[in-house]
């Protein structure tokens, strides 16, 4: 089957039933997206698929119905997304390993929404979870991302 | 020196340290007592000036072996160094360095002793085992109970100033001008004209000299990074998904497995089938180890399928049937002879208990630590070396052990440290090591990357302690009169250094941590600890045994108020009696508006302080009853750590703590069935989420007069504040967590 990551087509052999998160990091190295439940619970492992925010870990291989969007394919260190930009100005990370899905679920939320309320952030962001409790500069980081792209 | 020699020399010394406080060896010295780790696997023209400076030709690196679990130890130590060798933090490199008894943990030694026994703590046990257990346990190398600042705070300048002045003697023999001529600045010594010589230019001369030592550290008014927002050094890697966990690192010839443990903690392995698992493409061997088998597969994904494929009958575990039975165990342990300390005993208690005695029970369930990270590890087992890559706090245990399950001597267990995602403990255990290493024997010379499922992470964590709280007291004349608290828990530090091979004597105050020293000077005021019996295998969960007790002792403490007729705030500045509490105190009064007017209907605001590891921490908790529950609307937060060294990272571990301590007693309970956890992922044990997350308003003050870390005290205080907040709100006083059991949030 072929797959499409970050605009490179990978021709896999695989097996169809797994789950697109495991194919990311065991099959090519796409480590940048994290496991962190299996079970659609904390958001770690989110991509895009055609731009929209999905849980890697519940996709089977087989299923992708689209072009997948990695956390190393919205920007690299030097070529940020501006999401990205905005998480570094306000030092969201702790340990930063629910980061790479917090990152990629923003984006899709601004992509959506170029004006988010504190209402929409709550409801778009509230599937992943951050154990070190970095909410609040996430909140923050969101509203300086959203008015540098509105600007932009 | 003989290697008797050498462990006298080094049991004399940690005993020495435990008992003068940390004090007595002054800054650190780069020849004693440990030799420099880096001077063994030096080139020619490369230097290594003290144990956390090498330069080469090519860079500066920093050594910071305290782990990094999301804390941002690597940016501090890095700070630290960086103070007084002149270099920007975009000159460096951080990394973590070998394993080695030269970056003991000298703060955690003071804190060890203090917090045990006279003669019985814990280090003087490991000195006194020194014998059996070999060398390789001394030179404590563990990242813990937030002393990563506090230790390395006049160890890391003073290397970092060492490493400056003798390079400016290379670049003085270099250029034949005096020393006190030159001057350094961002990497390289400056001569007066002007020239810039790089460090890394002078690092070959540098290393035929002698280090200078004893260098005078500067004056905190020409301090350039402490104090001063910087922007962590981890901040763009864990941005972009370009930073590398233990869970990512591949290694050629590399083979995945993961563990199928006895669902019952510490239950053995019984009869099994493992056929099934081998239908399953990929799957590669089935492996018996302790307690369970592993399953070594081509990708992370079939070993979790062929551990779910395999049909097991597991034997009873010997913990309790059922939580009542936990319960029960606490319960009866309010005993003279099950009493483990009675650290505070002030006026005359029995006398005080007449007439009107207010009584209240608490509680605190086990809680999984549950980085996000499942943890993980890759050894490799060769004839007579071994290799790991791991996120450990405890790297030289985790040589130790490597040891004794191969026979491998651990100087020949190379260890590199992984940044780890998240800890909150969990990485001060290396069971997840030794199963990779039972597996890899198995498999000489094949690279093991053992990675656990959440829920086995989560089902074989090593939990936060089971505590139960009992109060007493009384009050007279609108004022708390007597407050006697009782608090029962197993020992946590027991149940820790037993899968190390360690006992440790004498009582374990972290069944009194955050109760028995709170700066309160009620007339008849005293704290008991009592030891229960072993149940769950515990293991330290962020702020350890402050992280119930710090609830029970402020929720007591509230009843009291409550029933005096005074004000939460109001009355514990009155029986403050101690300076830098009370600031911290009139800080969140200050900072929330606690005088003004008072909440409207329906809202509620609640206090607590708790003195922690060092730290005297304030929270005031603001909340609504809405129609759909619970609101918690603003949390302000005052800490004084004596010097704030990273004023972001301070803000941004604060804010983490609180949500961490608001959310585990909003939330989370682990039980446990005949042994077997019944939480077993992010469903069964929530946690705050971002849409229920309060605004947290943090100041940092610095009046106290040693530097201490921020890590864990601000965990300790956010219950009680929470609960007195709905008290306040609603009338109802939540004596047990998880408050979910009574109360809706929303």
């Amino acid at each position: 089957m072929q797959l499409s990551v970050n605009g490179t087509d990978h021709q896999l052999e695989v097996d169809p039933r797994m789950p697109l998160l495991w194919v990311l990091r065991d099959l090519l190295g796409y480590t940048g997206v994290k496991y962190g439940c299996g079970i659609a619970q904390c958001g770690a492992c989110t991509v895009h698929i055609d731009g929209e925010a999905v849980r890697a870990c519940q996709v089977p291989v087989g299923d992708a119905w689209g072009a997948v969007t990695t956390i190393e394919g919205l920007g690299q260190p030097d070529a940020l997304h501006p999401v990205q930009a905005a998480w570094i100005e306000h030092q969201v990370a702790q340990c930063g390993y629910c980061q790479s899905g917090q990152i990629m679920q923003a984006a899709a939320l601004l992509s959506e929404t170029p004006a988010p309320t504190d209402a929409d952030i709550d409801d778009a962001m509230s599937g992943n979870l951050c154990r070190c409790g970095t909410y609040p500069r996430i909140r923050a980081a969101i509203k300086t991302a959203a008015a540098r792209l509105r600007d932009s | 020196m003989s290697l008797a020699g050498t462990i006298a020399r080094r049991t004399l010394l940690i005993g020495g340290v435990a008992i003068a406080g940390g004090v007595a060896f002054g800054t650190w010295r780069y020849t004693t007592p440990y030799a420099n780790p880096l001077l063994s696997g030096l080139n020619k023209g490369e230097a290594a000036l003290t144990p956390y400076v090498l330069i080469t030709q090519d860079g500066i690196t920093l050594i910071t072996p305290r782990a990094d679990m999301g804390q941002g130890a690597y940016h501090a130590q890095a700070l630290l160094l960086a103070e007084e060798l002149d270099v920007d933090l975009d000159q460096i490199t951080a990394d973590p360095g070998a394993p080695s008894a030269a970056y003991w943990n000298q703060a955690l030694s003071a804190e060890a002793g203090d917090f045990l026994a006279p003669g019985d703590g814990v280090l003087n046990s490991m000195a006194r085992t020194v014998a059996d257990m070999g060398v390789k346990f001394m030179g404590l190398q563990i990242t813990g109970g937030s002393t990563t600042v506090p230790d390395g705070f006049d160890k890391l300048r003073a290397a970092g100033a060492s490493a400056r002045e003798t390079l400016k003697r290379a670049a003085a023999e270099e250029t034949g001008l005096p020393v006190s001529d030159l001057t350094t600045r961002s990497g390289a010594v400056v001569l007066p004209d002007g020239t810039a010589l790089p460090y890394t230019q002078l690092a070959a001369r540098a290393a035929t000299l002698d280090v200078v030592q004893d260098v005078p550290l500067r004056d905190p008014s020409q301090w350039r990074l402490i104090g001063k927002p910087t922007q962590r050094i981890d901040m763009v890697a864990k941005s972009t998904g370009t930073q590398t966990y233990g869970i990512d690192v591949s290694i050629p010839g590399m083979v995945h497995a993961t563990v199928l443990l006895n669902p019952a903690q510490g239950g053995a392995l019984g009869s099994y089938d493992t056929a099934p698992a081998f239908r399953i493409p990929g799957v590669q061997s089935v492996v018996e180890i302790t307690g369970g088998l592993g399953i070594v597969a081509d990708t992370t994904w079939h070993t979790f399928e062929g551990a779910r494929a395999i049909e097991a009958n597991w034997p009873a575990s010997s913990m309790p049937a059922t939580m009542a039975d936990h319960w029960q165990a606490l319960s009866d342990s309010f005993t003279s002879t099950a009493q483990d300390s009675r650290k505070r005993d002030d006026g005359d208690m029995e006398t005080a208990l007449t007439g009107e005695v207010i009584e209240a029970e608490y509680r605190a369930p086990y809680l999984a630590h549950a980085p996000l990270e499942p943890i993980n590890a890759i050894v490799r087992v060769d004839e007579d070396t071994a290799e790991v890559w791991t996120g450990t706090q405890i790297p030289r245990f985790v040589q130790a052990n490597i040891e004794r399950i191969t026979g491998i001597p651990a100087d020949r267990v190379t260890v590199h440290v992984q940044m780890m995602g998240g800890s909150f403990g969990h990485r001060l255990e290396d069971e997840v090591v030794k199963q990779a290493t039972e597996i890899a024997r198995q498999m000489k010379g094949t690279p093991v990357k053992l990675t656990y499922a959440r829920e086995a992470d989560m089902m074989h964590d090593f939990p936060r302690q089971i505590a139960m709280g009992r109060m007493r007291g009384t009050v007279k004349d609108g004022h708390v009169e007597s407050y006697d608290l009782g608090i029962a828990m197993p020992s946590v530090i027991a149940s820790q250094m037993a899968r190390q091979g360690q006992t440790v004597p004498g009582p374990d105050s972290q069944i009194v941590a955050g109760a028995w020293d709170q700066p309160f000077a009620i007339p008849h005021h005293r704290v008991t600890g009592y030891r229960a019996p072993d149940l769950a295998p515990l293991s330290s969960w962020r702020a350890v045994g402050a992280s119930s007790n710090g609830f029970f002792y402020n929720a007591g403490l509230d009843e009291l108020i409550h029933a005096a007729g005074a004000d939460p705030l109001q009355e514990r500045l009155r029986l403050c009696n101690d300076a830098v509490a009370r600031r911290v105190l009139e800080a969140v009064a200050d900072m929330s508006g606690w005088d003004g007017p008072r909440p409207a209907p329906g809202k509620g605001r609640g206090v607590a302080l708790t003195y922690s590891f060092g730290v005297h921490c304030a929270e005031v908790v603001d909340v609504t009853d809405t129609a759909d529950g619970i609101r918690l609307d603003r949390v302000w937060v005052a800490a004084d750590v004596g010097t704030v060294v990273d004023p972001v990272n301070f803000e941004t571990l604060v804010q983490g703590g609180v949500i961490f301590g608001l959310g585990h007693a909003m939330f989370g309970e682990i039980t446990y069935e005949n042994g077997i956890a019944q939480q077993d992922n992010f469903d069964s044990f929530p946690s705050l989420r971002l849409d229920q997350s309060p605004e947290i308003i943090v100041r940092g003050l610095e009046n106290a007069r040693t530097v201490k870390g921020i890590g864990e005290p601000p965990v300790p205080p956010a219950a009680p504040a929470l609960a007195g907040a709905i008290f306040a709100a609603t009338g109802t006083r939540l004596r047990d967590m998880p408050f979910s059991r009574a109360v809706t949030f929303a």
